[in-house]
C-alpha cells in the first residue's frame, strides 16, 4: 500500500474518546469505535444515543449500522452491515443502515479519513467490523447468561436469539437490549485478542443476501444529493466558462436575468481554496428560474493562462518533458535497465497514449448549503467528507470542525465526487442571499468541469536476452498529478532517488509483478496538463493507463520474439524474489481465465482473434489479480466488434459473490466504455464534449457477452469495483493485433487507427 | 400545480409536487433518467413542457404501483439489478411502456427499446434479464386471470 493518509484533521485525534464502546441505553445497544488510528481503551456507553458509533440496536431488535464509507451503487452500506451481522449473529432481516456524518468518530479505521477509493472499504475494514460484531455478541451474550443463570459458553447465538440448547430457553437481542444488562466493555488488548470466526464458519460471509438498498432504488424512495428540500430553500445554476481552468469574471450584466420572475441574484464566487475559478451562480426561486436567469447573464471574462491550449498542446508538452533526461522522478528502480538495453540482443519501443476522459455520473454534481447559527451544513453525496468539508468551510470563511456534511447515496461517484467544488457555490450563494441554496449543475457544467482522468502519455522501452528473456524495461509516465491538487502530503509517495515526493496515483500498476531484473519507471508531472484540466480519480485511476501500456507492451515483445503472448506472460509471473505469492496467484487467475474463455483451444475465423491481459491493480500492496481474454472481430474496414469478455479475478475471499459479479461485469464493461467509445478533447481552453451526444458512454446495444469468474481462495478480502476497468483496454488491443495486425497504441481505439495499423 | 407553462414537466414535478424518485439527467433527452408516462407514454420529462401536459395523464415512478410491487419493481429486486439506482426510474418506466405494449419481447426488442437510457453503472444485463422476468410473471399472472374468468 501507498503511505495511506492519517489524521487528515487534527480534531480527529480526539484521545479522551479514543475507544470502543460497548454497553446498553435507554434507547439501546450502542458499539462503535470512538475515535481514530486503531483501538483505544474502553469507556462506559453513553446513557443517550450517540451518533459516534458503527452500529446500535433499538429495542425493536432492529440493528441499524452507521457506514462511513460512501455508497455509489457498491452496495457498501450492505457489505458493512454483513459483516457485522456475520459476527454478532443477527438476522439479516433485522439488518438496517444509515449513511455517516463527517464526524471524525466515522473516518476509516486504516486511512484515518472519510475517503471512499482505490476499492480499499471491504479490505480495510473487514476486521474493525468483524470485531464490533464480535463484541457486541460477547457483551449481549454475557447479559443473556446472567439473565438466564446459565453459563455463556453453552449459548449459542443465531438469527438474533440467543439459547440455551441444554435448558431450551432463549432470548432475542430484542429482549436482552430491553433489558437494559449488555454492560461488557472491551479495552483495546481485549479487542485485539477476539478470537473472530474461521471462514468455514461463516454462515453470512459468502450469501448473497439481498442488499438492502435495492429496494429503495425501484420505488423512488432513495434519496440523493439532488432530493433534498429544505424549507425557505432556494436554487442555483451555474454559468461556467468557456476555459476549464483560469478564467476569471471581469464583469456581470443581470439586466436581463432581473426580468425572469423568481430570480433572486447572481453571485460571482470568491474561490479562495482555487477548487473552481470564474464561476457565477444565478440564484432563484425555482431551478427553471435559476437557469433561465444564468443563461440571460452577461459574462465577460479574461480567459487566463490556459486559454489557448489544446489536446495536441497537452501531449506535445508530455512528448517534451518524456525526451528530458532529468524529468520527474522514480517510482521503481531496480538494476540499470540502461545498460541493459546495451547488451540486449533485441529492443521494442513504443508510445501509448490515453485520452481525456470524463466520470460523468447519472447524478449531475450538486450540493445544498445551509447557515444555522454558527453551522453549515452540507448536503450531499461525497467520497471524501473530510477534505470536501474543509473546501466548504473554506468557501465560507469559517473552521472546518463548524461544518456538518450530511451524506447521502451517491447517484455514481467514479472518483468524482473525490472532489468539491459543488460546495463552493452553494456554500456562496447561500451565504449571499441569506437562506439556504441547492446548487445543481447543469450536464454541460458537469462535463466541462470535470475533474477528469487526466491525458497521459507514456512511453516503454523493453531489452530481450538472446533467450529471448526480458532482461530491461524502462517505463516514463507523463500526466497531470489528480492527487498532488489535493495539497495532502500523506497521500503522495516518497520517490526513489529522492527527488522530492511523487503522485503514485499516476503509476500504480507499473510495479508489476513480472520478474524483470532491471526496470525503472519514471513519474513525471505535466504541468500544463496539470493546470489547464485540474485532473481527478477516475474509476480504476492509474492502472486504468499504466497497465494499457505494460500490457500493450508485453504483448509487442511476444511477437517480435515470436512467442505466445499468454506463455510469455506465464514464464515472467515466476515468482522470484519481491514478485513472490502475487506473481503466482496472478498467472493462476489467468490461467483461469484462458480455461474459461477457451484460449489456443480452437481456430477462430478470419478476422477474428483473441486477446489476453494480465493485471494488479489497483496498488502493488492492495492488488487484486485480475485476466481477461477479449474476443474481438474486425472488419477490413478497422470497425472492431468485441465479442465476448472472459474476466478472472481472485478476490481471496468474497463477502457478497453476487455483488463481487456485479461489480466485475460494471467495470469490465467500464473498461470497455473507455476503450472504445469515450473521448474527451480540449480547445482553446475548453473541454468540447458538453453532454452525452459528444461523450458517449457504452448504451445497451454495445454491451458483449461478459463471462466472469471469481477465485475466493482463502486469502484476504481484495477489493473489486476497480481492477477489472483496468485489464480490458489492453486485452481489446491485444486481441485486435491478434485478429488483423494491426497494433494500436491509443485509446479510445477507432477504426481509423485499426484500419491505418493494418499491413497491406 | 403552479409552474409555469414553458418550463419542464421535470422540475415541476421534483419541487413543486416535491416527488424526487424522477430524476435529472442530461436535460436534453439524452440519457432518460427523467422518464415518465404521459397516458400510459414514455417521455423524457426534461423535454416535455409543463403546458403540453394539461389534462393529461401523468404517471412517475411513485405512481407505478401503489406498493412499489409492480411486477417490473419486483424483478429489479430479484435480479438486484440497481447499483448507484439514480437512472433505475427512469429505466422501470422506459421498461414499463415497453411491456404495456408488447408483453413478450425479445432480447432484440428490449435493447432497442431500452437504448436510449444510459446506466453509467453499467447495469445493462441485469436490466434485460429483470425485463424478460417480468415480462414472463406478467403473462404467467395474466394467463392465470383467464383461467379463472372462464
Amino acid at each position: 500500500m501507498n503511505k495511506h493518509v492519517n489524521n487528515v484533521t487534527p480534531e480527529a485525534t480526539d484521545l479522551s474518546r479514543r475507544s470502543f464502546l460497548v454497553g446498553t441505553a435507554a434507547t439501546g445497544l450502542v458499539l462503535g469505535y470512538a475515535g481514530v488510528g486503531g483501538i483505544g481503551e474502553a469507556v462506559a456507553a453513553p446513557s443517550s444515543f450517540d451518533p459516534s458509533v458503527w452500529y446500535s440496536i433499538t429495542p425493536d431488535g432492529l440493528v441499524t449500522v452507521t457506514c462511513g464509507k460512501a455508497d455509489m451503487g457498491q452496495h457498501i452500506a450492505s457489505t458493512m452491515a454483513q459483516i457485522v451481522a456475520e459476527e454478532l449473529g443477527a438476522k439479516w432481516s433485522d439488518m438496517r443502515v444509515q449513511l455517516a456524518s463527517n464526524d471524525p468518530k466515522f473516518n476509516d479505521p486504516v486511512l484515518g479519513a472519510q475517503i471512499t477509493g482505490g476499492s480499499w472499504s471491504t479490505m480495510m475494514n473487514f476486521d474493525a467490523m468483524s470485531r464490533a460484531g464480535a463484541a457486541g455478541r460477547m457483551a449481549l451474550t454475557e447479559a443473556a447468561a446472567s439473565a438466564m443463570g446459565v453459563p455463556a459458553g453453552e449459548l449459542v447465538v443465531r438469527d438474533s436469539m440467543i439459547s440455551h440448547p441444554k435448558s431450551k430457553k432463549s432470548m432475542s437481542f430484542a429482549e436482552i437490549v430491553k433489558s437494559g444488562k449488555a454492560t461488557k466493555t472491551f479495552t483495546a488488548d481485549e479487542l485485539k485478542a477476539i478470537k473472530l470466526k474461521t471462514p468455514d464458519q461463516y454462515t453470512m460471509i459468502g450469501v448473497s443476501v439481498p442488499q438492502l438498498d435495492i429496494p429503495s432504488k425501484t420505488n423512488g424512495t432513495a434519496k440523493y444529493g439532488m432530493d433534498v428540500m429544505l424549507p425557505g430553500m432556494a436554487y442555483g445554476a451555474i454559468v461556467t466558462p468557456p476555459v476549464r481552468f483560469g478564467a476569471t469574471v471581469k464583469s456581470v450584466d443581470d439586466g436581463e436575468a432581473k426580468k425572469v420572475p423568481g430570480f433572486i441574484k447572481a453571485v460571482t464566487l470568491d474561490d479562495k481554496t482555487q477548487t473552481t475559478s470564474g464561476w457565477v451562480v444565478a440564484v432563484a426561486n425555482t431551478y427553471a428560474a435559476a437557469k433561465k436567469a444564468a443563461g440571460a447573464l452577461k459574462i465577460s471574462y479574461d480567459g487566463g493562462p490556459n486559454a489557448k491550449l489544446s489536446s495536441e498542446s497537452l501531449l506535445d508538452e508530455a512528448k517534451r518533458l518524456q525526451k528530458l533526461d532529468d524529468s520527474g522522478q522514480y517510482f521503481v528502480k531496480d538494476g540499470d535497465p540502461n545498460a541493459a538495453f546495451g547488451t540486449a540482443a533485441k529492443t521494442v519501443e513504443a508510445e501509448y497514449t490515453t485520452s481525456i476522459n470524463i466520470h460523468a455520473p447519472m447524478e449531475p454534481m450538486n450540493a445544498t448549503a445551509e447557515f444555522k447559527g454558527d453551522i453549515l451544513h452540507i448536503y450531499s453525496g461525497n467520497q471524501f467528507a473530510t477534505r470536501s468539508g474543509a473546501i466548504a468551510a473554506g468557501a465560507a470563511g469559517i473552521d472546518p470542525k463548524f461544518v456538518v456534511m450530511h451524506q447521502h447515496w451517491l447517484g455514481g461517484g467514479f472518483g468524482r465526487r473525490l472532489d468539491a467544488d459543488m460546495m463552493v457555490p452553494a456554500v456562496q450563494a447561500a451565504k449571499a442571499v441569506g437562506k439556504p441554496v441547492k446548487v445543481i449543475y447543469s450536464r454541460e457544467n458537469d462535463m466541462t468541469m470535470d475533474f477528469s482522468r487526466p491525458l497521459t502519455y507514456q512511453k516503454i522501452k523493453a531489452g530481450v536476452d538472446g533467450d529471448g528473456k526480458v532482461v530491461a524495461l524502462s517505463h516514463d509516465v507523463v500526466s497531470a498529478w489528480p492527487t498532488a491538487r489535493w495539497g495532502i502530503p500523506d497521500f503522495l509517495s516518497p520517490s526513489v532517488d529522492k527527488k522530492g515526493p511523487l503522485d503514485s496515483f499516476t503509476v500504480n500498476g507499473s510495479d508489476f509483478f513480472y520478474t524483470v531484473p532491471n526496470h525503472y519507471v519514471r513519474a513525471i508531472k505535466n504541468e500544463m496538463a496539470h493546470n489547464a484540466t485540474p485532473s481527478g480519480q477516475l474509476r480504476s485511476v492509474a492502472p486504468g493507463w499504466t497497465f494499457w501500456a505494460v500490457e500493450s507492451m508485453i504483448d509487442e515483445i511476444a511477437a517480435a520474439t515470436g512467442k505466445d503472448p499468454a506463455q510469455l506472460r506465464i514464464s515472467m509471473l515466476d515468482g522470484a524474489g519481491k514478485n513472490d505469492g502475487g506473481a503466482q496467484r496472478l498467472r493462476n487467475t489467468l490461467l483461469a481465465a484462458m480455461g474459461l474463455a477457451g484460449y489456443g483451444t480452437k481456430k477462430l475465423p478470419k478476422g477474428e482473434g483473441m486477446g489476453v491481459a494480465c493485471v494488479s491493480s489497483q496498488e502493488r500492496a492492495t492488488a487484486s489479480w485480475t485476466a481477461c481474454v477479449a474476443h474481438v472481430a474486425v472488419a477490413p474496414s478497422g470497425a472492431v466488434t468485441v465479442k465476448k469478455l472472459t474476466v478472472a479475478t481472485d478476490v481471496g475471499t468474497q463477502v457478497h459473490p453476487d455483488n463481487i459479479r456485479a461489480q466485475v461485469e460494471g467495470a469490465a464493461l467500464w473498461g470497455l466504455s473507455l476503450a472504445m467509445y469515450e473521448k474527451a478533447t480540449l480547445k482553446d481552453g475548453g473541454i468540447e464534449q458538453r453532454n452525452f451526444d459528444s461523450y458517449t458512454p457504452l448504451r445497451m446495444s454495445q454491451v458483449p457477452e461478459v463471462a466472469v469468474a471469481v477465485i475466493a481462495n482463502g486469502e484476504k478480502a481484495t477489493g473489486v469495483g476497480e481492477p477489472a476497468v483496468t485489464v480490458v483496454a489492453p486485452a481489446i488491443g491485444n486481441a485486435i493485433f491478434n485478429a488483423s495486425g494491426a497494433r494500436v497504441r491509443s485509446l479510445p481505439i477507432t477504426a481509423e487507427a485499426v484500419k491505418a495499423n493494418m499491413k497491406a | 400545480m403552479d409552474a409555469a407553462n414553458d418550463s419542464p414537466l421535470l422540475w415541476a414535478i421534483r419541487e413543486q409536487l416535491q416527488m424526487t424518485g424522477t430524476k435529472f439527467g442530461c436535460g436534453a433527452g439524452l440519457c432518460g433518467a427523467c422518464t415518465v408516462h404521459v397516458n400510459g407514454e414514455a417521455v423524457r420529462s426534461c423535454q416535455t413542457m409543463v403546458g403540453d401536459v394539461a389534462g393529461k395523464k401523468i404517471t412517475t415512478i411513485e405512481g407505478l404501483s401503489a406498493k412499489g410491487d409492480h411486477p417490473l419493481q419486483k424483478a429489479w429486486v430479484a435480479e438486484q439489478v440497481p447499483q448507484c439506482g439514480y437512472c433505475q426510474s427512469g429505466q422501470i418506466m422506459q421498461a414499463a411502456s415497453l411491456l404495456a405494449k408488447n408483453p413478450n419481447p425479445t432480447k432484440e426488442e428490449v435493447t432497442a427499446h431500452m437504448d436510449g437510457n444510459l446506466c453509467r453503472c453499467m447495469t445493462y444485463s441485469r436490466i434485460q434479464k429483470a425485463i424478460l422476468r417480468a415480462a414472463s410473471e406478467m403473462r404467467t399472472a395474466s394467463a392465470g386471470n383467464e383461467r379463472r374468468a372462464t
